[in-house]
């Protein structure tokens, strides 16, 4: 599929060689308001319930925080909606029309869907520029490899992410001479050049200091509104320093859902977190 | 979009100061070598012989299958212990054509039968050996040949995701192989002797001092271009993907990119360099014959990457500049030894000098081998 074909779908890339939306067969219809849908989800492996009628919505744009103790489902919930895990039963819906339980992870993701994995893995040898060069959402075929030049549109789009999470200033630094927290904001800005529109966020701050962990606090909340991010954390104070919306997951399902003041004078959630 | 075409040119090249001294040194030698010895006399101290003319002539054939190596070794992570059997291909389409050249001068006068096929008792001429009269039909199948083999191999080796040790191994496995099916006289390639007794090339006494000449300036000019090739591959996006590759190849797939692809293509293009090699290489030392393909050669071609230096090319040049004059020399007064040195540097190189010989100048004089955004 050209990229003229979609024009017509995705007004925002009009006049833009590299688009700022992904790629995708169909519009994600967020007509009503919803951009990600999981209903009654049920994961089991080998007879352990991972995901128990899970059921959860994404509204487009929002910043959704996922909490909930070890085994409480999060990661599996994050396999469910990339692809990597299909779900035995329920159905996950990108916007009104995407049905993700018949797409593969490499669909998923071109539909919209970047997942940040805990572990950085960004290209070690290549410098910061050239990590976001070469996640950019373009032609990745052998040929269109090698007689590709940046087009100023491009270099553009990689001058915005660079300064969006902070590392204009290392542009040209091999990323193996990055700090453990600024691989991991290479690697937000690898999946923003991808133009997702949903952001999956796994553990972002673990191993960070604490002065990386506030930017990295406020990195998230700037992304939120263009993109729908959805954040897993254990870390509580964090998720306080984020959150709008807070969602506790506890034995494959949804606990508690609502503020983060709301969420923590839930009963249920106290006894959950401190045991019976 | 003019001036994009221009910079693209200049700008691949301008932060290059080893390839720069490289192309220099070549067009030097591609003015001064064939002056040195077609115009100076022989007395002249400054006289270059013919027989230097061809031995500097095989080193610059050595130094475009090392360029190749650099290119899906140094750059792609893939190291190809199989190279010498492309090599050899292409020095058997070469050697093909000069057996058809020497037409009914061979020993048993038969006009289209080389002597061997006469002597094995042939009829006619085998289909695989029509054409091969033919100069342009000969070029066009230095570049096939070769590269339909790679093309083949690398789409079984690279789509079942065969890497690291194991592609060595099996690429070790494809030109021993061969090596063997050619020393059968039944594969109708002269067996174990091979090709020789060459006369002509296009026409003109293989022997003449003017064409051992024109045979080292087309080296010359096929090391310089290949250099600018591997130059502008590298300096591509391709070459950052492939570098991607190298370091992180699961990290690259994830991002989109069709990993068995990118291999199987700079796979090809290495090939068909050496394959290029390989038939320059031929009627210079004047035959071809199933030893071109022993695993040793392949050994060797890597040795002289590394010793150089991987990820450079003109390290790669380097190298096989310096491990085969130092071969010529030690194997003129103690040919026993030179396996030993040929050992004992390579391990010197690995465990003191992982960026090779050019790693070392690189750090004297404070350059970083990195690669250069556009």
């Amino acid at each position: 599929m050209s990229n003229t074909e979609l024009s017509g779908l995705m007004p925002a890339s009009s006049g833009q060689d590299f688009g700022t939306h992904p790629l995708i067969e169909g519009a994600i219809d967020t007509s009503h308001s919803i951009i990600l849908y999981l209903e009654s989800v049920s994961v089991s492996f080998d007879g352990f319930k991972a995901l128990n009628n899970l059921t959860l919505y994404i509204e487009d744009g929002e910043l959704r925080c996922i909490i909930g103790p070890n085994g409480a489902g999060k990661t599996t919930m994050m396999d469910v909606i990339t692809g990597k895990t299909r779900p035995d039963s329920g159905q996950v819906f990108l916007g009104q029309t995407l049905d993700l339980t018949t797409m593969s992870e490499h669909e998923i993701a071109t539909a919209g869907i970047g997942r940040k994995f805990q572990k950085p893995t960004v290209f070690p040898e290549h410098s910061v520029f050239e990590n976001l060069e070469l996640a950019m959402h373009a032609d990745k075929r052998v040929w269109a490899s090698l007689v590709a030049r940046l087009s100023g549109a491009q270099r553009d789009r990689i001058d915005e992410v660079l300064r969006t999470v902070m590392l204009a200033e290392h542009a040209h630094q091999q990323a193996k001479f990055l700090s453990h927290g600024q691989k991991q904001w290479l690697e937000i800005g690898m999946l923003l050049m991808q133009n997702p529109r949903i952001l999956l966020v796994d553990e972002p701050i673990a191993g960070m200091t604490h002065q990386e962990t506030e930017r990295t606090a406020e990195l998230l909340t700037s992304l939120a509104g263009k993109h729908s991010v959805v954040v897993v954390e254990h870390d509580m104070e964090f998720v306080r320093s984020i959150a709008r919306h807070v969602t506790v997951l506890h034995e494959g399902g949804v606990l508690a859902e609502g503020t983060m003041d709301e969420v923590q004078n839930n009963q249920r959630v106290i006894e959950v977190y401190l045991g019976e | 979009m003019v001036m994009s075409q221009t910079s693209l040119i200049t700008n691949f090249l301008r932060h290059d100061r080893g390839g720069q001294i490289l192309l220099a040194g070549l067009l030097l030698i591609g003015i001064a070598i064939p002056l040195a010895n077609l115009v100076l006399p022989e007395s002249s101290p400054w006289h270059v012989s013919t027989y230097t003319v061809t031995l500097l002539g095989k080193y610059l054939c050595y130094a475009i299958a090392a360029i190749a190596l650099d290119l899906v070794w140094g750059y792609c992570g893939i190291l190809s212990l199989g190279q010498g059997a492309f090599f050899a291909l292409g020095g058997y389409v070469m050697g093909m054509y000069l057996m058809r050249q020497i037409g009914d001068r061979g020993v048993y006068g038969n006009p289209v039968l080389p002597d061997f096929m006469v002597f094995l008792n042939y009829k006619e001429l085998p289909w695989f050996w029509f054409g091969f009269d033919h100069f342009g039909f000969m070029l066009l199948m230095v570049l096939v040949v070769p590269g339909l083999l790679a093309l083949v191999f690398g789409w079984f080796a690279f789509r079942s995701r065969v890497t690291g040790v194991y592609l060595s191994i099996i690429t070790q496995a494809l030109t021993f192989a061969l090596m063997l099916a050619f020393f059968l006289n039944a594969m109708g390639f002269g067996g174990n002797n091979g090709l020789t007794g060459f006369k002509d090339i296009a026409g003109f006494n293989l022997q003449s001092d003017g064409v051992r000449v024109s045979l080292f300036l087309a080296s010359v000019l096929m090391l310089g271009l290949s250099y600018v090739l591997g130059r502008y591959i590298v300096t591509a996006k391709f070459g950052r993907v492939i570098t991607a590759i190298r370091d992180t190849e699961a990290r690259a797939r994830f991002v989109g990119y069709k990993v068995e692809y990118y291999k199987l293509w700079l796979f090809v293009v290495a090939a068909i360099m050496t394959g290029i090699a390989g038939a320059l290489y031929v009627p210079q030392v004047g035959i071809i014959n199933p030893s071109e393909f022993q695993p040793l050669n392949s050994i060797e071609l890597a040795i002289w990457v590394a010793v150089g230096g991987r990820g450079t090319l003109y390290g790669a040049v380097a190298g096989a500049l310096v491990v085969n004059y130092a071969k010529t020399f030690f194997t003129g007064f103690l040919p026993e030894a030179w396996l030993y040195v040929l050992g004992g540097v390579f391990i010197f190189v690995t465990l003191l000098l992982p960026k090779g010989l050019v790693g070392v100048f690189q750090s004297r004089r404070g350059l970083k081998p990195r690669i250069v955004s556009p």
